[in-house]
């Protein structure tokens, strides 16, 4: 991987600082806490290897986590987005309820009709279905789904925490209703329980799916040279489709995207694919990796945030394919070249300079570094809520030496790691947005693009920019103090 | 044949089929099918217990609100709230996982009160809990007493607990048993046999709307009464912009609600969702202890401030007499865009009575009134209601219900308009409906939770929402010969 000037230090802020600085944060904890907080944090180097981060531990109990769990990974992340499917909250109401329409993954299509994505289907359990089990009233559900929504091309059942402790077997419920019905009915054995974050939630959906999906579907029409697979984007906002757009413009035909906007036959013809190519690694490199394995597809990541990131994507993309291909990247590259300008030369003089702490989810702590890069700002801190080392290995050289990597920070840390660093913009989630903005700093959520977007791709860059201008010049910050 | 061949083809859904099925939905016979589901639960209109319990903990003093459970629960009910108020939300879990599956929580909830404690320096911990360890029968009362024993939070700090199965009841019922777990580890030996402190408890109940609370306040305060008002959120989710973040910035004072036992009276304006504080205070106290229906309209609010009135044997200020005059000015002179118009309402049972009491004030008619977790008294309750006026006839009460049922009942049997949270935006957009947005949660509109529902003013706001909703559709969908200035 090319680095570029990554290893340059950042202006007054050094390795010995930033290790001060994680030093004084960790005097807050009791001498135990200390011990599991400790190595989740420290001053980058560009050079350091996955053993500088510890990642993918349980989260200390009393401390105010950001994370979400097995089930949210399941079924907020993987299974949710999948358009043509209904997706039951299998246990009591509030999972289901909580993660009702909170990742916003839009879908093409008539809600209720041919795509169920922006509902919400639970089998709300009463004491009665801890005592005697929820599989009886599972495949009442399973008939009850498909009589109401026959255009339903499948079930996922996503099971929450009561379902695993009381034995319920919902396997046997899923296989026996997909022979009756004859769609696909898929156990996901996901309790909130399981794992330490979400992110385990996304390995067992991503093991479901190669179980029961892949494999079973192939596209109706012959396959091209140039069909590939858009791996790992959830279609915040559109992202999936501004991410496509420009695919497409370069000669590639999107056949199935996973899970943004998805399509559950399309997604189970993905083995068809020539080359799967990934955004989100944290949540779906496993399934890149068994397609390698099983059938053989070539994948590789790609960054489509920013435009110094989208050419350099777009251009190791072309590499992948003929002529052709490479030539219609260029072509693709210098079409947006002068409209990404445009938008740089606008917002890059309100934004030179300034700093940046991200803490979020799968690739954005990594990602989003270079569009911020674009607009002439710096990242001094990022980290993750739910990584494994293997993202950490990505991001130290993305980072400036001295910066501040972290891993599942607690909201504390967070705190006081803005008071000592002021950074001009923090870019979180909603938990952490309205403590920041109570403290006066500007903020972002990453999460959900703060209820914009898309920020992928050419189409998302225009917005991303005017949004972080928005948060960081707003003159409502002027008004917070007082003159009296 | 290969086994190639024997996989089945991707096939795309005709437009033909998607029309079809576009219009059957809205049909009488898939009603009929829908209503007749039994198992599944299509975009409910409840959340779970411990959401309750963790808005009772918000409403007091330096109070952490502490889930003993998974550690997903916690980020989820921090999220309902922050998208709702639009504020932080702090609470902490204790973040069980598999081994907690196996042996208890005790470990967890030792070093999570031990870590709460020492790091966000509450003044008390309020501990509920979420599915699992109530699945796996986690003894709270002696896990805390064992903490307490082994040092790991200080012998006298007050941590109140409560049970808040997810899988029974909704929010509403994980308000109450928090609420008063609260009160009784505070204040629970505190009565002194024949003190009147002079104030007036006031229990809004479950109640996400800040500017509700701050209403309560401003009458107390215009009948010059000391009031403690439990679990005060106003602050707590409405806190200014200073530049420095405080994680407790409101909340009703310990000491307030020490000595709640000792109060002149005690009111709860909710009966649904503070039934079992109502029987504490009752069993504890030989003060009155009255409950009454959530005030939302003239009726209702008339009867809370008589009472308020009566039980400190002071006039009602004539502040707030002519306040009510400027609302019944306001529902005569906007009447004729409310009358007769029929309303879906959905919502927790003590706020439907009260919205419907509203709309039938204003000659309007409450047509399907939507519970989605409730029983049999509430129905009947709701009924004696509606019996009351002339608007009430013909309306329906459906509990046990959803969203999804809800939308075939305005697909086949039409409404004027929907009254609820945000989650009905759906039916109003397939249906051509609107929507007025009030309840829990809203988080497709801003400001909404600051503006008081309840009172005099609140009965204007509610028909300024309303009356303008219509007005502003009248002038979107009129032809241009019918656009005129005046409405």
């Amino acid at each position: 991987m090319e680095k570029t000037n990554k290893k340059n230090p950042l202006e007054g802020i050094t390795k010995e600082k930033t290790q001060e600085l994680v030093e004084k944060t960790l005097d807050l904890y009791t001498e135990k806490a200390r011990a599991k907080r400790a190595p989740h944090m420290s001053a980058n180097d560009p050079e350091d290897s996955g053993c500088a981060i510890r990642s993918n531990r349980k989260t200390v109990p009393g401390v105010m986590s950001a994370r979400g769990c097995a089930y949210a990974g399941a079924k907020g992340v993987v299974w949710g987005p999948i358009r043509d499917m209904v997706h039951v909250s299998h246990g009591p109401i509030g999972c289901g309820y909580y993660s009702w329409g909170t990742r916003r993954n839009l879908v093409d299509g008539t809600m209720g009709v041919d795509v169920f994505s922006a509902m919400q289907f639970t089998s709300d359990f009463q004491e009665r279905d801890i005592v005697y089990g929820g599989d009886e009233k599972l495949r009442k559900i399973c008939d009850e789904a498909k009589e109401l929504f026959p255009l339903t091309k499948g079930i996922s059942i996503l099971s929450e925490c009561p379902v695993g402790l009381i034995g319920d077997d919902i396997n046997a419920v899923a296989k026996n209703a997909a022979k009756d019905l004859e769609i696909p009915v898929v156990p996901c054995n996901c309790e909130g329980f399981r794992g330490v974050s979400q992110s385990l939630g996304h390995h067992i959906s991503n093991d479901t799916i190669r179980d029961h999906i892949i494999g079973t579907r192939e596209f109706a029409e012959p396959i091209g040279d140039y069909d590939i697979a858009l791996i790992g984007d959830y279609n915040i906002g559109g992202d999936a489709w501004a991410s496509k757009k420009i695919l497409e413009e370069m000669g590639l035909n999107v056949k199935a995207i996973w899970t943004g906007d998805g399509q559950i036959e399309h997604i189970a013809a993905t083995h068809q694919v020539k080359l799967n190519l990934i955004h989100c690694y944290r949540s779906m490199n496993y399934m890149a990796k068994v397609m390698e394995e099983k059938y053989g597809i070539p994948w590789m990541e790609f960054n489509f945030f920013g435009p110094t990131q989208i050419a350099k994507s777009l251009r190791e993309i072309a590499a992948q394919f003929d002529d052709k291909i490479k030539e219609n990247a260029e072509k693709v590259i210098a079409k947006y070249t002068e409209p990404m300008q445009k938008v740089i030369d606008e917002y890059r003089p309100r934004l030179e300079g300034k700093t940046v702490m991200v803490f979020v989810g799968g690739l954005r702590p990594r990602h989003t570094i270079g569009a911020y890069e674009d607009l002439g700002m710096k990242v001094i801190a990022s980290g993750y809520e739910f990584a494994h080392t293997d993202d950490y290995d990505r991001t130290y050289p993305e980072m400036d030496k001295g910066t501040l990597v972290f891993d599942d920070a607690s909201e504390i840390e967070l705190e006081k790691w803005v008071e000592a660093m002021r950074p001009d913009l923090v870019a979180s989630g909603v938990k952490e947005k309205y403590v920041f903005q109570k403290a006066g700093v500007p903020f972002r959520q990453m999460h959900s693009w703060d209820y914009s977007g898309p920020y992928h791709a050419y189409d998302g860059f225009p917005i991303f920019a005017r949004d972080i201008d928005m948060a960081i010049n707003s003159p409502t910050w002027g008004l917070v103090k007082a003159p009296f | 044949m290969s086994e190639q061949c024997a996989v089945k083809k991707v096939t795309e859904i005709t437009t033909e089929e998607v029309e079809r099925i576009k219009e059957w939905i809205n049909t009488e016979e898939y009603k009929e099918k829908n209503m007749a589901r039994e198992g599944l639960v299509i975009n409910p209109a409840h959340a779970c217990q411990p959401l309750g319990a963790q808005l009772v903990a918000h409403g007091f003093e330096g109070t952490l609100p502490f889930v003993h459970g998974s550690q997903g629960c916690a980020s989820y009910y921090r999220s309902a709230f922050n998208r709702h108020f639009r504020e932080p939300a702090p609470a902490v879990s204790d973040a069980m996982t598999e081994d907690g599956a196996v042996f208890g929580g005790q470990n967890n909830l030792f070093e999570g009160l031990e870590n709460a404690y020492t790091l966000y320096h509450p003044k008390m911990i309020a501990v509920f809990t979420s599915c699992m360890p109530e699945v796996i029968g986690d003894d709270l009362t002696a896990f805390i007493q064992n903490a307490r024993n082994e040092g790991h939070i200080p012998a006298d700090f007050p941590v109140p607990y409560a049970n808040t199965p997810s899988f029974n009841g909704t929010h509403i019922h994980g308000y109450d048993p928090m609420l008063k777990s609260i009160l009784n580890t505070l204040g629970g030996d505190k009565k002194v046999e024949g003190k009147d402190n002079g104030s007036l408890n006031l229990i809004p109940g479950f109640d996400a709307c800040t500017g509700n609370y701050r209403e309560y306040k401003r009458y107390m305060k215009a009948f010059d009464i000391p009031c403690t008002l439990m679990a005060d959120i106003s602050d707590s989710f409405d806190s200014p912009l200073t530049g420095t973040y405080n994680p407790y910035p409101g909340g009703t004072p310990l000491e307030d609600a020490a000595d709640a036992l000792n109060a002149h009276a005690t009111i709860a304006l909710q009966q649904y969702s503070t039934k079992e504080t109502m029987k504490w205070f009752s069993a504890n106290t030989d003060a009155p202890v009255e409950t009454l229906p959530m005030p939302i309209g003239v009726k209702k609010t008339d009867e809370l401030l008589m009472k308020i009135s009566e039980l400190f044997d002071k006039p009602v200020p004539q502040e707030l007499i002519d306040e009510r005059g400027r609302a019944v000015d306001a529902m005569t002179d906007a009447h004729q865009y409310l009358h007769n118009k029929k309303f879906a309402i959905y919502g927790d049972p003590d706020w439907l009575l009260g919205v419907v009491s509203f709309l039938l004030e204003m000659g309007a008619r409450p047509y399907h009134i939507l519970c989605s977790r409730s029983n049999k008294k509430f129905k009947k309750t709701m009924q004696e209601l509606l019996d009351t006026s002339p608007y009430g006839a013909d309306c329906n009460i459906w509990i046990n219900k959803d969203l999804w049922h809800l939308r075939s009942l305005c697909a086949t049997d039409p409404v004027d308009a929907l009254i609820g949270d945000a989650h009905g935006k759906f039916i109003t957009r397939d249906l051509g409906i609107p929507l007025i947005r009030a309840g829990f949660p809203i988080m497709d509109r801003v400001n909404l939770h600051r503006y008081p529902t309840i009172g005099y003013q609140g009965a204007i706001n509610l028909l300024t929402w309303i009356a303008n909703t219509f007005l502003d559709q009248v002038d979107v969908t009129c032809e241009d010969r019918n656009f005129e200035m005046m409405r």
